[in-house]
C-alpha cells in the first residue's frame, strides 16, 4: 500500500471526535470460549497469554474460541462497529458486554466498574437503567401490542400505566410510528418491527445502546433509510453505542471508529479511513478494497486550519467528500468545515481531487 | 463435486460388505432353524421349560404392597368422589337450555359463527338422541381430568425445561406413559383405588398428562433467543422473564397441549367404561354392542363423535393463531360479555329451577327408543347381504391373514385351500422368490434383495412358526444397522423379557396383525395421499374425512366394523385401519406437495413423465416425510391394536384384556410392557429410518 496519502490525511486530521472524551466501555482481553470446560484454560496467574498459541490450542481439544483476547475502548457518544462474517464471533462478543453471554476471562469496564463483578441484582439494574439492545430478529413479544411492547421495560420496572404508556407514545413518534400503536408485530412490515425494536430499546433512556445486526433482516431499500434514521436518532440522542453488522458498506457509512473481527480476534480497529488506507494485513485489504475512498473519508479527515482562505460554501466535518465533487466541477477551490465544539476549517479541492485520482488508481489494479 | 462423491463412496462400498455379510448369515440361520424344526423344535416354540413367571411374581408382590398401600390411595379417591359427584350433579342440575347457551358463546368467542352452529347441531342432536345425561356425565368427567393433567402436564414441562438432566428420564417415562395401552393400567389403578368411576377419572388425569409435558416443554425450548434476550435486556428478573416474556410466547404451543390433553383425557374417560357402567356415553356404546342392538351403538357412538369434534375445535381454536385477527364476532365476544352472559344463563336456570321446575324438560320420546325398526332394517341388511361382507371377509382371511399367521405350509391344507404342498411346490416357491430377490437386486441394491428373502421366508413359515432366535437377532441387527447398538442392545433385551414370559404365541399375533394392518393401510393410503397430492379436489374431500377419523376416540372404529363383519380377527384389522390409515394419507400428500420446486422442474425440464417425476424426484425427496407417516402408522395400529381385542383378537391386546377381566395385575403389567416395548421399538427404528434418509437428502442438498 502507498503512504503518502495516509501520512497526508494522520497529519491535517487528528481524531477530533474521540480523543477528549471519557470512556465509557471498555473491554480488555476478553475470551469466550464453548466446549466442555473452558473454564480449564483460562487459570493464567503468573503467565502471559499467548492468544494465537490459546485458541489453536483451544481448537485442537475440541473447544470453540468464539471470542478471542478482544480488547477495545468505547468514548462516550461514540458510534463503535463491530464488523465481521458469520461465525466471527462478533455476536458473541455484543453478548459479553451486556452478559448475556457470560465471558470465559477477561475484564469489561462500565465507566470504570468491572460489569464481570456485578451481582445479578446489579445487573439487572444496569440493564433496566443503562443499557438497550437492539435484535436482528426484532425480539418482539408477539403477543403484545406495539405500545405495550414499547413500554415492556418499564412494566418490568413496575411504573405506573399512564407513566409507561405516555413515555412508550414519545419513543413510538421519535421512531415514526405514531398510530400504529394498536397493532401487532405480526401485522407490521419488517422495517416496522425493527423501528419498534428501536423505540423499545430507547424507552428507558439508556446510556449504552447496543445494535446487533438490526437491519440485516430488511430489504436493501428499507436497510438504507433505517440506517438514515439511525444516524438522525444518533445526533439526537448522542448515546454511546456499538453496532454489529456484516455489511461492509454499513459498517463504514455509520461508523465513527470500527472492528475488523475474524475467527474470534480482532484484527483491526480505527477510523473508516484508517482502515481503508492502511489495512492491518491483507485480509482486512481485500475486505476493504471495494470501498471507495470518496465514500469512505469525511470531511473532517481532510479539514485543515482555514489562515484567511476564501471558501465559498459550509459542508459538515461527519459528511464524505464525494459530496464536494460536483461543486469542485462547478470550479470551487475551498471549502469550509464545521463541526460542533470545534472551530471552522477548511479543505482544498485539490485535496480531494487528489482522493479521486488515488481511488481510480485503486480500481484500475 | 465428482471428485468428493467420488472418495465417498469407497468407505461406503466396504460398510456396505459387512452389512451384507450379516445379513446373508442371518438368513441362512433362518434356514438351518427351518430345516431342523423337526428334529429339534425348541428352535421355533420357545420352550416352556426357559420361561420365568415374572407375571406370577409381580402378582405375590402386589398382593403383599397393594393391601399396605391401598388406605392412602382409597382416601385420594373418596377425596376425588365429592368434587367429581358434584360435577355431575351440577352438570344434571343445569337445564339443557343453560348449558346450550354457555357452550354457544364459548364456540364464538374460539371459532365464530360456524363452530357456533355447529355446537348448537351438537348438543342438539344429544337431545334428540336421547343421550343428554350420559354425554353431560361424560363431559362432566373431562372438565375434571382436564384440570388435574393440565397442571401436572405443565409443572413436569417446566421441570423438564429447567433442568435439562431430568429431560431423559422424563421422556422415557412420557414414551412409556404413552406406549402402554390404557387397559393395561386401568389394573393396578383399580387394585389400588377400588372400583369406581373416580378410576376412570385418574385413569383418563394420567392418560392425558404427557401431551401436556411435551407441547409445554416444546414451546418454551422454542421462544425465539432474540425474545429471551430482549427480556433479559429490559432486565427481567427470573420470575418476570418466566411469566412475562416465556410463557406468553410458548402460549399458542401450550394449548395445542391443551387441547391434545383434553382429547386423550375424552378417550380415556370412554375406554374407562370397560370397568363399569355408571350412565356415562361410553357405556352406552359398549352395552349396546354386547347386546348387538346396532342402532342404539351407531347413536351413541354419532355422540361420541359430536362430543369429541366439539371439544376439539372448541379447544383448538383458542390455540390457533389468526393471521388477520379475529373476526368480527370473536372480538365483540370479549371475556368480559361471555362471562356476563354465562352469569345471566346461570341466573336463569337458578330462577327456573326455583319457579318453574317442570320447563325445559329433556323430551321424553326420543331417537334412541325409536330405534327399533332401525335395528331390524340394519339386521336385515346385515344378514341379506351377508354373503358379500362374509365374502370380503374370507377372501382377506384366506389369502392375507392366515397365510401371514400360519405360514404357506400350515395355511395350504386340504380344510382351507383345498391342497397339501408337496416338495415340487416349495422348489417352485424358492425358485419365485429368489427371482424376485434378484430382480430386486438388480434394481435397487442389495437391501431389497435382504429383504425379499426375509419376506418369503416370513410367508412361507408364518409368524407363528417363524424361528425365535432368528427373529430376535434379526431385529437385533436390523435395530443395531439403523440406531447403533443401544437399540440393537434394547430390542433384543425385549424381546427376551417377552419370550421369557411366555408371551412369544400373542407377542407374534400382534406383530402379524400390526404389520398387516401397516402394510395395507400404507398401500391405501399412500395411494389416496399421492392422488390427493396432485388433486385439489381429492384433497379438500380427504381433508374433513381426516380431521373427522383422527379426532374421533378409537372405540367408536370397532362399530362398524363388528356390525358388518362380526367378532374375528378380520374385524379387528379394519377397525385398525380405519384408525391408522390416516397419517399414511396426510404424511404421503404433505410429503410430495411439499418437496422443492426447483428440483421438481428440473427433473421435468429433462423430460421425465408424470410418473417418473414421482418415481425418481418427488418420492426420494418425500421419502424423510412419508418414513415419519410410516412411523405414525405404526404408532396409531399398535394404540388400536389394545382396544381392538374387544372385538376379538388373540394379540398381546387380548392378554391385557384377559387380565383386565381377572383383575390379574402381573399378566396385564407385563402384557402392558411388552406392547409398550414394541411401540418404542417401531418408534426408534422408524425415526432412525428417516434420519438416514433425511441425512441421505442433505447430503444431496449439499
Amino acid at each position: 500500500m502507498a503512504r503518502p496519502l495516509g501520512n497526508f490525511i494522520v497529519a491535517h486530521g487528528p481524531n477530533v471526535m474521540t480523543q477528549e472524551r471519557p470512556i465509557k466501555i471498555a473491554c480488555r482481553n476478553v475470551w469466550k470460549a464453548y466446549g466442555r470446560r473452558p473454564a480449564f484454560y483460562f487459570d493464567s496467574r503468573g503467565y502471559k497469554i499467548d492468544p494465537d498459541a490459546l485458541a489453536d490450542r483451544l481448537r485442537a481439544e475440541g473447544h470453540l474460541p468464539a471470542v478471542v483476547d478482544a480488547s477495545f475502548e468505547v468514548a462516550t457518544g461514540e458510534i463503535f462497529v463491530i464488523m465481521g462474517l458469520s461465525g466471527s464471533g462478533k455476536s458473541t462478543l455484543v453478548r459479553c458486554l451486556s452478559r448475556l453471554v457470560e465471558p470465559s476471562a477477561g475484564e469489561i469496564l462500565l465507566d470504570g466498574r468491572n460489569l464481570l463483578k456485578a451481582s445479578p441484582k446489579e445487573l439487572i439494574e444496569l440493564r433496566r437503567h443503562d443499557m438497550g439492545m437492539v435484535f436482528q430478529n426484532f425480539g418482539l413479544l408477539p403477543h403484545l401490542t406495539v405500545l405495550e411492547n414499547v413500554a415492556f421495560p418499564l412494566k418490568i420496572q413496575r411504573k405506573g400505566q399512564k407513566e409507561r404508556e405516555e413515555r412508550a407514545r414519545e419513543m413510538i413518534a421519535l421512531v415514526g410510528l405514531d398510530g400504529r400503536e394498536k397493532s401487532f408485530p405480526n401485522q407490521l412490515s419488517g422495517g416496522q418491527q425493527q423501528r419498534v425494536g428501536i423505540a423499545r430499546s430507547l424507552a428507558v433512556g439508556p446510556a449504552l445502546w447496543f445494535l446487533d445486526e438490526p437491519f440485516s433482516a430488511l430489504d436493501p431499500l428499507i436497510r438504507r433509510q433505517m440506517q438514515d434514521e439511525f444516524l438522525r436518532l444518533q445526533k439526537l440522542l448522542k448515546k454511546t453505542i456499538i453496532f454489529i453488522t456484516h455489511d461492509i458498506a454499513e459498517a463504514f457509512r455509520l461508523a465513527d471508529r470500527l472492528a475488523i473481527m475474524r475467527a474470534g480476534k480482532i484484527v483491526q480497529i480505527g477510523r473508516p479511513v484508517d482502515i481503508v488506507l492502511s489495512p492491518a494485513d491483507d485480509y482486512v485489504g481485500q475486505f476493504t478494497e471495494d470501498m471507495p475512498l470518496l465514500r469512505v473519508i469525511k470531511a473532517g479527515d481532510l479539514a485543515t486550519a482555514i489562515n484567511g482562505t476564501t471558501v465559498d460554501h459550509d459542508i459538515e466535518a461527519g459528511a464524505s467528500i464525494e459530496e464536494l465533487i460536483p461543486r469542485i466541477a462547478g470550479g470551487a477551490k475551498a471549502f469550509g468545515v464545521v463541526q460542533a465544539d470545534a472551530p471552522r476549517r477548511m479543505i482544498a479541492a485539490a485535496d480531494v481531487l487528489e482522493v479521486l485520482e488515488r481511488d481510480s488508481r485503486r480500481q484500475r489494479s | 463435486m465428482t471428485a468428493v462423491s467420488g472418495t465417498q463412496r469407497l468407505p461406503q462400498s466396504v460398510a456396505v460388505d459387512a452389512g451384507f455379510t450379516a445379513w446373508a448369515a442371518l438368513i441362512v440361520l433362518t434356514l438351518v432353524c427351518i430345516v431342523l424344526q423337526d428334529s429339534l423344535p425348541w428352535v421355533v416354540t420357545f420352550p416352556t421349560a426357559w420361561q420365568v413367571p415374572i407375571a406370577a411374581a409381580i402378582n405375590v408382590m402386589s398382593d403383599g404392597v397393594v393391601p399396605v398401600i391401598q388406605p392412602l390411595f382409597r382416601s385420594i379417591s373418596a377425596l376425588l368422589d365429592v368434587p367429581m359427584r358434584g360435577m355431575q350433579a351440577c352438570l344434571s342440575w343445569l337445564p339443557w337450555p343453560a348449558t346450550m347457551a354457555i357452550v354457544v358463546v364459548l364456540s364464538l368467542k374460539s371459532g365464530g359463527y360456524r363452530l357456533a352452529l355447529f355446537s348448537v347441531i351438537a348438543l342438539g342432536y344429544m337431545i334428540i338422541a336421547g343421550y343428554w345425561p350420559q354425554s353431560m356425565n361424560t363431559l362432566g368427567l373431562v372438565l375434571l381430568a382436564v384440570p388435574i393433567a393440565v397442571g401436572l402436564g405443565f409443572a413436569l414441562g417446566l421441570l423438564g425445561y429447567r433442568f435439562p438432566r431430568f429431560r431423559p428420564g422424563l421422556l422415557a417415562f412420557l414414551d412409556l406413559m404413552q406406549t402402554v395401552p390404557a387397559f393395561a393400567y386401568l389394573i393396578p389403578l383399580l387394585l389400588l383405588f377400588g372400583f369406581g368411576p373416580v378410576v376412570g377419572l385418574i385413569a383418563s388425569a394420567i392418560y392425558a398428562t404427557p401431551p401436556m409435558v411435551r407441547n409445554t416443554m416444546l414451546g418454551l425450548d422454542r421462544v425465539p433467543s432474540d425474545i429471551t434476550e430482549a427480556g433479559l435486556m429490559s432486565g427481567c428478573t427470573r420470575r418476570q422473564q418466566f411469566w412475562h416474556v416465556e410463557v406468553p410466547t410458548a402460549l399458542p404451543q401450550i394449548l395445542v397441549g391443551f387441547n391434545q390433553s383434553t382429547m386423550a383425557a375424552l378417550s380415556m374417560v370412554i375406554v374407562a367404561a370397560i370397568i363399569g357402567g355408571f350412565e356415562d356415553i361410553g357405556w352406552e356404546v359398549l352395552s349396546s354392542m354386547r347386546k348387538a342392538e346396532f342402532g342404539q351403538s351407531i347413536l351413541s357412538g354419532l355422540v361420541i363423535a359430536l362430543l369429541a369434534i366439539l371439544i376439539d375445535r372448541l379447544t383448538l381454536g383458542f390455540a390457533k393463531e389468526r393471521p388477520n385477527g379475529p373476526t368480527p364476532i370473536m372480538a365483540w365476544m370479549s371475556w368480559r360479555r361471555l362471562a356476563a352472559i354465562v352469569v345471566i344463563a346461570l341466573v336463569a336456570a337458578a330462577a327456573q329451577r326455583f319457579f318453574l321446575p317442570d320447563a325445559w324438560a329433556l323430551p321424553s320420546t326420543t331417537l334412541r327408543e325409536q330405534i327399533g325398526i332401525v335395528n331390524v332394517a340394519l339386521t336385515s341388511v346385515v344378514r341379506d347381504y351377508a354373503g358379500f361382507f362374509n365374502g370380503a371377509r374370507n377372501v382377506v382371511l384366506y389369502s392375507l391373514l392366515l397365510p401371514l399367521r400360519l405360514g404357506i405350509v400350515g395355511a395350504a391344507t386340504p380344510a382351507l385351500w383345498g391342497f397339501a404342498v408337496t416338495p415340487p411346490m416349495i422348489a417352485v416357491y424358492v425358485a419365485l422368490w429368489l427371482a424376485i430377490a434378484g430382480l430386486a437386486m438388480k434394481a435397487y441394491g442389495w437391501q431389497l434383495a435382504v429383504a425379499t428373502c426375509m419376506a418369503g421366508l416370513l410367508l412361507f413359515q408364518g409368524f407363528a412358526g417363524f424361528p425365535w432366535p432368528a427373529l430376535v437377532l434379526g431385529i437385533g441387527l436390523l435395530a443395531f444397522r439403523l440406531a447403533g447398538i443401544g437399540l440393537a442392545c434394547f430390542a433384543m433385551l425385549g424381546f427376551g423379557f417377552i419370550l421369557v414370559s411366555g408371551l412369544s404365541a400373542p407377542l407374534s399375533q400382534s406383530m402379524y396383525l400390526t404389520l398387516l394392518a401397516v402394510i395395507l393401510c400404507l398401500i391405501l393410503g399412500g395411494s389416496l395421499g399421492v392422488w390427493a397430492a396432485h388433486s385439489e379436489r381429492v384433497s379438500k374431500i380427504l381433508r374433513p374425512i381426516c380431521d373427522g377419523l383422527q379426532t374421533v376416540p378409537q372405540f367408536v372404529f370397532l362399530i362398524p366394523a363388528l356390525m358388518f363383519f362380526k367378532v374375528g380377527e378380520f374385524t379387528a384389522l379394519i377397525a385398525i385401519m380405519l384408525y391408522a390409515i390416516v397419517p399414511p394419507i396426510r404424511y404421503v400428500e404433505h410429503g410430495l406437495r411439499n418437496v422443492r420446486a426447483d428440483v421438481v422442474e428440473a427433473v421435468r425440464q429433462m423430460g421425465a413423465t408424470p410418473s417418473q417425476v414421482l418415481m425418481h424426484a418427488k418420492f426420494p425427496l418425500a421419502l424423510p416425510v412419508i418414513m415419519l407417516g410410516i412411523n405414525q402408522t405404526i404408532m396409531a395400529a399398535l394404540s388400536m391394536l389394545a382396544i381392538a381385542a374387544l372385538v376379538g383378537t388373540r394379540d398381546l391386546g387380548q392378554q391385557v384384556y384377559i387380565a383386565l377381566g381377572k383383575a390379574d395385575a402381573g399378566l396385564g403389567i407385563v402384557a402392558g410392557l411388552s406392547i409398550a416395548f414394541l411401540a418404542i421399538l417401531a418408534d426408534r427404528l422408524t425415526q432412525a429410518g428417516a434420519r438416514q434418509a433425511g441425512s441421505i437428502e442433505s447430503h444431496w442438498k449439499s
